[in-house]
C-alpha cells in the first residue's frame, strides 16, 4: 500500500475473500444508465472539443500568415476527412453546449428529481440532434 | 441548544477559516468553469454565425471581416474565455486520472503551457488580421 487512502478501498466479497473495493462509478462494473453515459459524454465531447481548437488556431493563423497557407487548411477542410472532422466537432459542440446548460440549471437548484434528470438528458440528445442536423442544412443549403 | 455529539476535527483551525478544504483554492476553479460556461453560450452562438459568414472566403475578406472592431472584439473574447474554460476543463480529467503526484503536477502544467501558447497564437493571429490586414 503506497497511499493510506487505498485502506478505505479495501472490502470483501460475500465469500469473504478481500478485495480492493471499486471507485464509483466504475465504468466496468456498474450498468450504464443515461445518468452516467451523458455524464461522461459531457467529459469526452469537452475533450474533443479541446483537440478541436487546434483547427481553430490553425485557420487563424494561416488567415494571418499567407494566401497559400490560408489555401491549404481549406483544401484539408474541403476533404471528406474534414468534413468528416467538421461534423464530428459540431455534433460534440452541441452536445456539450446543452449538457452545460443542463450543468448549470442544476448549478442553480433546480431539475433534480429522477424523473427531470431523465427528461433533460433526453432533450439534451434531442437538442444535439436537431441543432447538428439545423447547423449543416443552413451551411449546405443557405450558405 | 441540543447538545452535540463529540467529533474529533483532525484540521487546523486556520484551515477551517481560510474553508479552501483538499482542492487547496477552495471554490475558485468550480465558479471559474461556471462564467465562462455561462459566457461561452452567447459567444459559441454568434460564432456559428460568423462561421456561416466566411464560409468559402479568402484570407482577404476574413481579414476585413476581422478589422470590424465589434468583430475583433467578440473572436478575441471568445478564444480567451474558451482556452481559460479549456484549462479549467481538461486540469479536472488531468486530476482524475492521473494518481502519482509529480506526474499529475507534469501533465497538468504542460496541459496549461501548450493551452497557453494556443490561445496567444490565435490572439496575435487576430490583432494581425485586424490590424495590418
Amino acid at each position: 500500500m503506497k497511499d493510506v487512502r487505498e485502506a478505505l478501498f479495501v472490502g470483501t466479497t460475500t465469500s469473504g475473500k478481500p478485495v480492493r473495493r471499486p471507485i464509483s462509478p466504475h465504468l466496468q462494473i456498474y450498468k450504464p444508465q443515461i445518468t452516467s453515459v451523458l455524464s461522461i459524454f459531457h467529459r469526452i465531447t469537452g475533450c474533443a472539443l479541446a483537440v478541436g481548437t487546434l483547427v481553430l488556431v490553425w485557420w487563424l493563423v494561416a488567415a494571418a500568415t499567407s494566401d497559400v497557407a490560408f489555401a491549404t487548411v481549406s483544401m484539408v477542410l474541403h476533404t471528406w476527412v474534414g468534413h468528416l472532422a467538421l461534423f464530428g466537432w459540431t455534433v460534440a459542440l452541441w452536445y456539450h453546449f446543452c449538457a452545460g446548460i443542463r450543468h448549470l440549471v442544476w448549478d442553480a437548484g433546480y431539475g433534480y428529481e429522477l424523473s427531470s434528470v431523465h427528461t433533460s438528458g433526453a432533450a439534451v440528445l434531442a437538442a444535439t440532434v436537431v441543432l447538428t442536423v439545423l447547423t449543416w442544412f443552413i451551411g449546405i443549403i443557405v450558405v | 441548544m441540543s447538545k452535540s455529539p463529540k467529533q474529533t476535527i483532525m484540521r487546523s483551525t486556520l484551515s477551517q477559516v481560510r474553508g479552501s478544504g483538499s482542492a487547496k483554492s477552495g471554490t475558485a476553479h468550480w465558479w471559474a468553469e461556471r462564467a465562462t460556461s455561462v459566457a461561452l453560450v452567447p459567444l459559441t452562438l454568434w460564432f456559428i454565425l460568423a462561421i456561416y459568414r466566411m464560409a468559402g472566403l479568402g484570407a482577404a475578406d476574413i481579414a476585413h471581416w476581422v478589422s470590424h472592431p465589434v468583430n475583433a472584439t467578440l473572436l478575441l473574447a471568445l478564444i480567451l474565455v474558451t482556452f481559460h474554460h479549456m484549462a479549467l476543463g481538461l486540469q479536472v480529467v488531468i486530476e482524475d486520472y492521473i494518481h502519482n503526484d509529480r506526474t499529475r503536477l507534469g501533465v497538468v502544467l504542460l496541459m496549461k503551457g501548450v493551452t497557453a501558447l494556443l490561445a496567444i497564437a490565435a490572439i496575435i493571429a487576430v490583432l494581425k488580421l485586424a490590424v495590418i490586414g
